[in-house]
């Protein structure tokens, strides 16, 4: 597989390291959400046949992590953006 | 100070190790003082600032530039590794950490690294079952993170005849062994 | 018998021989032969026996589809079985021996199999060997292995070197006959980085196999030419001898170079095979295609082949396979080899042409709507039976035959991303079906395009338009003239006549009545019919016999061969060697090892050294007299507690941690609180996952106020760093933080013991007192000028410092530890002794620090802070991680001191029966206690908090132990902790 990484460009993805769902940027905060949040966050993902939001870490990179959208079924990649772009567009800070 | 303190390169040896086999020569660099700088949130103009000033370039991502006393290259966003000369700045954080004072963070990484430096005619064949990057097509200044035989490493394309490369110091032996049987199966 | 069937001709360098030998037998050949040519040269037409019912086979193919002519190649260590023989370059000295047959190819005993054909048929594996179940391993599967074996491993290690590479290009052009080159060709001239690849050693294609023309001239010869002009571009690669075995995403080809297998050795360092990884922006399949047989009885004679192969043999290699041939086809290729071996002096006693009408062949007996029925000759054919139009039977001898049923696409790449292959309906055969590998297309017979007209101008169409879509503007040249005749295919899949056997996969002995069988016993499905009768598997694959199978099996259950459908071929298009996958990483080369700064005079100092990871580190250093390990390790430990030890810590991650915010993002990463820490002080930190369970544990030093040092276990520092990275980036991008490693930039030694601090005086240039350098004190200091680092911590609860240098003086400062050590009698320890010291404190590690316990579990409850957020806090809290009959950690002791406990036992109760109800955790790690002369444990035990003092029993299934226990505090050393804050 390749990735086309935003800053770098085409590379191939054993330079990469999966973590899974994107969704995993959107951790609920500690101090207010209770255990059942925290248990959907960590736990209940969609398994989709077909576009997939999902993080990869460029390890023997530049160490970026990316939101990769990518179809499960054809491995077609959609798009790839630095994770930490998508977090703050998402509304996380500190 | 020095006499008192005998350094030993990568390798385990008290002098920098030269290989030659066919037209390649790989070269140990046991004088190179490297520190990576990386830029704090908010501070990109006091940053910019302090690089000009004692004149670290600070090049675009993939690639490196080569400068005096400072020479770097890019290798992740904000962050930068930057070459000096060893017996002038073997204490490159303390050379470096005046300047940029809380514009950066700062941190050794000279015995991080062993450094080899490979040369010759005909690189192509001997980078290309090495790495997996398209070398061929990059210029001069392109600087990269990729593997060799597991081991990851930096990249420097210096010219078509000539590379850098850093890897883990832990690993010494075996990335010299790799580029020793390639060099031998592709001389 | 020198080389008698060889005829004028052929792309053979006739001025060199090469002596060679075959089951011991010496023969002769040239360069440019493969074994098969060179031995049909001989007049050997036997090359095997098949693979179950070892009936003697020859080759039917000149290529990689071969499916009987299987040999060994080469003896001793570089011995390889199951080569075929159609593709094996031959070399001067070459040893090829014949495989599967005892005690000879001509007479061998296992061929009572083929009598014994009822019993082997389709499904035999299911029906025979079904019950009891014991028997398979001790009985079934040796008989089967022994009896249908292919060649034999030499079980000795492979001498050679295999090499990985990685290339580029523009388009990788796949198979170099007429197509591949028109395509090459194109995009070449127009500037585009290609790379062509062939399996064949010599390219051209079918071209070298062809009397036909191109261009005006020999086939072969304008192969050569645009070959010629292809080396002289620099952005074209050429690479012959190069099979590519699989597509993978996003345009990534896996591809295997046969560097050396043409030699008798490979040059020294040079490597056997080569795969490489090509990085492709689009792809031309220009594979060919395949020729298949038509089934009928008897069909697998030595001397029978495929109709093209018989030509390759006689217009590339020079060779007439036998003195009088015939040929039975069912379309207007076969015609054509009939014609070439005509032409070449050859004598031709019949064509059989399954066909009515058309133009008969001028001066050759062309019977035209007649079959061959039958064959004879037990080790070669020496005759046909055929069927004729009027009804009558009449025997033609020959000795060899010709067999056509039309030609396959070889479409297999096209599969390998489960694209399934759709039937054309007028040249009766698969093409590529939708849905193949992106940026990926077709081209000449691969394509469908099966003359080599239509070969040149698909791939020269195709190639422009590859190349449009990158930018590159390729012009169309005039095509060289060359043949467009339709293939004119007539089905005909199997003869429908004889009661005797007619083979379909002659790898597999697969015949028509081992697919009638499944059809009447409903295995229909083409995926059941693969697997109840083996049609297609094994080393070829099915490239000669699967589609006549398909359509077989459609004609028995009525359907068409569309509607039956097909298999679809996986990776790899053909056999790929272990080594070649391997490459380099085997034996001590299988990963790169790690040294410590320590090694050399560990080295020197006799260590033995372990494998930590990829570190090698000291595991011991046995003194003169010490006979057990044991030995070292307690003098190590005791030596220690009375004096000073020393021990290389490198290995553990350091990760510095810089920014406004190192502190807020430590307090969120570990479970305690960091942003509090004062400069110059550690603290031992916890770090969980998010699920609530314990992920790594360290010290962590704060050098400055928006400066932190991090230490993680040996284990984790890799995936530590990650999960920071993973933390800055995703979780809380605004946070002003800075991560690096700094893990081999520090030579780091931990000096332990009562003499610890009155040692490292000697050597530091600033007072470190208990005064000025307090228990969990930090900072940077100098030893003799040189700037150092130096972290009071204990792992081994002695009073114990933490000091490091720049790496390359990692060696200069163990022996200043060393030496200014002498006075009190240091040691150096090891793991082992950091092992003893570390459960004698109860501190955890590998054993509990196992993934699936909780900082509750470990005794370590109260340092996950509720009071702020961290990674885990919230589902660490979850109720059934809080029970409080959960496990807890517990120190144990065998009750006799002179008793032995292994980690892994069990506790259970006194007098509890052994099973698994009886079970109340586990003993996580063991060592023997120097200082309390008894074997020590640490486990989590059931509610183990409110069982200090209780007797148990440690069971271990496995060494088969059941040993009195009694439970105590897990700090079995200095609980109280004055030793360290000494």
């Amino acid at each position: 597989m390749i990735i086309n990484h935003p800053i770098l460009g085409p590379r191939d993805a054993q330079e990469f390291v999966y973590l899974g769902d994107a969704n995993l940027i959107n951790r609920p905060d500690g101090m207010t959400a209770g255990i059942e949040a925290f248990h959907d966050y960590l736990y209940n993902r969609d398994n989709p046949a077909g576009e997939h939001r999902e993080l990869w870490y460029h390890e023997q990179g530049d160490r970026s992590w990316l939101v990769v959208t990518r179809n499960t079924v054809t491995h077609e990649i959609l798009k790839v953006e630095l994770a930490r772009d998508v977090a703050k567009a998402q509304g996380r800070s500190k | 100070m020095a006499n008192q303190w005998q350094a030993l390169t990568a390798l385990g040896n008290e002098m920098a190790e030269v290989v030659e086999i066919g037209p390649y020569r790989i070269a140990e660099r046991f004088d190179v003082a490297l520190a990576s700088i990386a830029m704090r949130r908010g501070q990109d103009k006091a940053f910019a600032a302090a690089a000009k000033k004692v004149k670290v370039p600070l090049p675009d991502p993939a690639r490196h530039e080569t400068g005096s006393p400072f020479s770097a290259f890019w290798v992740a966003p904000d962050m930068w590794f930057v070459e000096a000369d060893f017996a002038t700045h073997e204490d490159i954080v303390a050379a470096l950490k005046p300047a940029f004072g809380d514009a950066a963070s700062i941190t050794e990484q000279t015995d991080a690294w062993v450094r080899f430096d490979v040369t010759g005619e005909r690189m192509a064949p001997l980078v290309e079952r090495l790495t997996n990057l398209d070398l061929a097509v990059q210029p001069e200044g392109f600087a990269s993170r990729t593997i060799i035989e597991h081991l990851g490493v930096y990249l420097v394309k210096h010219g078509a005849n000539s590379l850098t490369l850093y890897g883990p110091r832990s690993s010494a032996q075996g990335l010299l062994h790799a580029l020793e049987v390639t060099a031998k199966s592709v001389a | 018998m020198s080389q008698s069937n060889r005829i004028s001709g052929g792309q053979i360098d006739r001025s060199k021989t090469f002596r060679f030998t075959f089951d011991g037998m010496p023969y002769t050949g040239h360069p440019g032969d493969t074994l098969a040519s060179a031995l049909l040269a001989n007049g050997v037409r036997l090359m095997g026996r098949s693979f179950k019912y070892h009936r003697p086979r020859g080759p039917i193919s000149a290529g990689s589809e071969e499916p009987n002519a299987l040999v060994q190649l080469r003896s001793g260590a570089r011995q390889e079985p199951n080569t075929r023989a159609t593709v094996a370059e031959l070399f001067d000295g070459l040893q090829a021996s014949s495989q599967n047959a005892w005690p000879s190819l001509k007479l061998d005993a296992m061929a009572i199999n083929d009598k014994l054909n009822s019993f082997f048929t389709a499904g035999f594996y299911y029906k025979t060997f079904m019950w009891p179940a014991a028997f398979w391993e001790k009985l079934y599967e040796p008989i089967i292995r022994r009896a249908a074996g292919l060649g034999a491993l030499t079980r000795e290690e492979d001498p050679d070197e295999y090499d990985k590479g990685f290339a580029h290009c523009d388009l990788l052009v796949i198979g170099a006959g007429p197509a591949g080159l028109m395509a090459a060709l194109t995009a070449g001239r127009a500037g585009a980085r290609v790379i062509l690849a062939d399996e064949d050693f010599r390219m051209g294609g079918r071209l070298n196999a062809e009397s036909l023309e191109v261009g005006g001239r020999a086939g072969a010869e304008w192969a050569s030419a645009v070959v010629a002009e292809l080396m002289s571009m620099p952005n074209v690669r050429m690479m012959a001898r190069t099979t590519v075995v699989g597509a993978f995403d996003h345009g990534i080809y896996s591809v295997v170079e046969r560097v050396s297998d043409h030699l008798a050795v490979p040059e020294a360092g040079k490597p056997r095979q080569t795969l490489w990884r090509i990085y492709s922006k689009r792809a031309i399949l220009a594979g060919g295609a395949t020729e298949r047989p038509i089934a009928f009885e008897n069909n697998d004679r030595p001397g029978i082949m495929l109709a093209g192969a018989l030509r390759s043999y006689a217009n590339r290699w020079g060779v007439a396979v036998g003195d009088r041939v015939a040929v039975f086809t069912n379309n207007d290729d076969g015609l054509r080899t009939a014609r070439d071996l005509q032409s070449k002096g050859v004598d031709v006693a019949a064509v059989i042409d399954s066909r009515d009408g058309g133009d008969l062949l001028p001066g050759i007996r062309h019977l035209q709507g007649a079959q061959v029925i039958d064959s004879a000759g037990r080790l070669g054919l020496k005759s046909v039976t055929v069927r004729l139009a009027n009804g009558k039977t009449e025997t033609i001898a020959c000795t060899a035959l010709g067999v056509s049923g039309g030609w396959n696409p070889n479409v297999n790449i096209t599969s390998h991303h489960r694209s399934r292959p759709e039937w054309r309906e007028d040249i009766s055969a698969f093409v590529p079906g939708a849905g193949g590998p992106a940026n990926l297309t077709s081209v000449g017979a691969a394509g469908g395009a099966l003359s080599t007209h239509g070969a040149l101008a698909t791939g020269q169409a195709q190639a422009i338009a590859a190349l449009a879509d990158l930018g590159f503007t390729a012009t169309a040249d005039t095509l060289p003239q060359a043949e467009d005749a339709p293939i004119a295919v007539s089905p005909l899949w199997y003869v429908h006549e004889g009661k005797g056997r007619a083979w379909i996969d002659q790898q597999n002995d697969v015949t028509v009545k081992d697919v009638k069988l499944a059809h009447q016993e409903n295995f229909t499905s083409v995926e059941h019919l693969k697997r109840y009768t083996t049609l297609g598997m094994a080393t070829d694959q099915g490239k000669t016999g699967n589609v006549l199978g398909i359509a077989v099996m459609a004609e028995l259950t009525g359907q068409s061969i569309p509607a039956t459908g097909t298999t679809i071929y996986r990776p790899p298009y053909t056999p790929v060697a272990m080594g070649t996958l391997a490459g380099r990483s085997r034996g001590k080369e299988f990963k790169p090892f790690r040294l410590t700064p320590s090694h050399k005079w560990a080295s020197e100092q006799g260590a033995i050294f372990v494998e930590v990871g990829n570190w090698l580190r000291t595991q011991w250093v046995p003194k003169p007299g010490e006979t057990t390990w044991r030995e070292s390790v307690d003098r190590e430990v005791l030596a220690t507690r009375k004096s000073v030890g020393i021990c290389d810590v490198t290995t553990l991650g350091k990760i510095d941690i810089q920014g406004t915010d190192a502190g807020a993002f430590l307090d969120r990463v570990y479970s305690n609180t960091f942003s509090t820490l004062a400069v110059g002080k550690c603290r031992y930190g916890l770090m969980l996952r998010e699920d609530g369970m314990v992920f790594d544990d360290g010290t962590t030093a704060r050098m400055g106020d928006n400066e932190y040092v991090m230490t993680t276990t040996t284990a984790n520092a890799v995936t530590v760093f990650r999960h920071l990275e993973y933390c800055r980036q995703c979780l809380w991008p605004d946070m002003d933080v800075q991560i690096i490693s700094t893990t081999e930039a520090w030579a780091q030694y931990s000096v332990a013991g009562p003499n610890a601090r009155k040692l490292l005086q000697k050597i530091v240039d600033q007072d470190i007192s208990d005064a000025a350098f307090p228990y969990m004190g930090a900072g940077n200091i100098t030893i003799g000028g040189m700037r150092a680092r130096l972290f009071r911590i204990s792992f081994s609860g002695e009073l114990a410092y933490e000091v490091a240098v720049p790496t390359r003086y990692g060696d200069a400062l163990i022996r200043k530890l060393a030496a200014a050590g002498a006075e009190f009698d240091a040691v150096v320890y090891g793991t082992e002794a950091l092992g003893v010291m570390r459960i004698e404190k109860g501190h955890v590690a590998g054993g509990e620090l196992n993934g699936q316990s909780t900082a509750l579990n470990m005794g370590l409850g109260k340092m996950v802070s509720k009071k702020k957020d961290s990674i885990g806090m919230v589902l660490s809290q979850r109720e059934g991680m809080n029970s409080a009959d959960g496990y807890r950690l517990v120190g144990v002791k065998p009750v006799d001191p002179n008793g032995s406990i292994s980690a892994g036992s069990h506790f259970m109760e006194i007098g509890a029966p052994v099973e698994l109800a009886s079970d109340g955790g586990w003993l996580t790690s063991k060592v023997y206690s120097p200082h309390l002369g008894c074997d020590i444990a640490l486990g989590y035990l059931k509610a183990g908090d409110q069982k200090i003092g209780r007797r148990m029993r440690a069971v271990n299934f496995l060494t088969k132990t059941d040993t009195e226990i009694e439970i105590v505090s897990p700090h079995f050393f200095d609980p109280e902790g004055e030793r360290l804050r000494g």
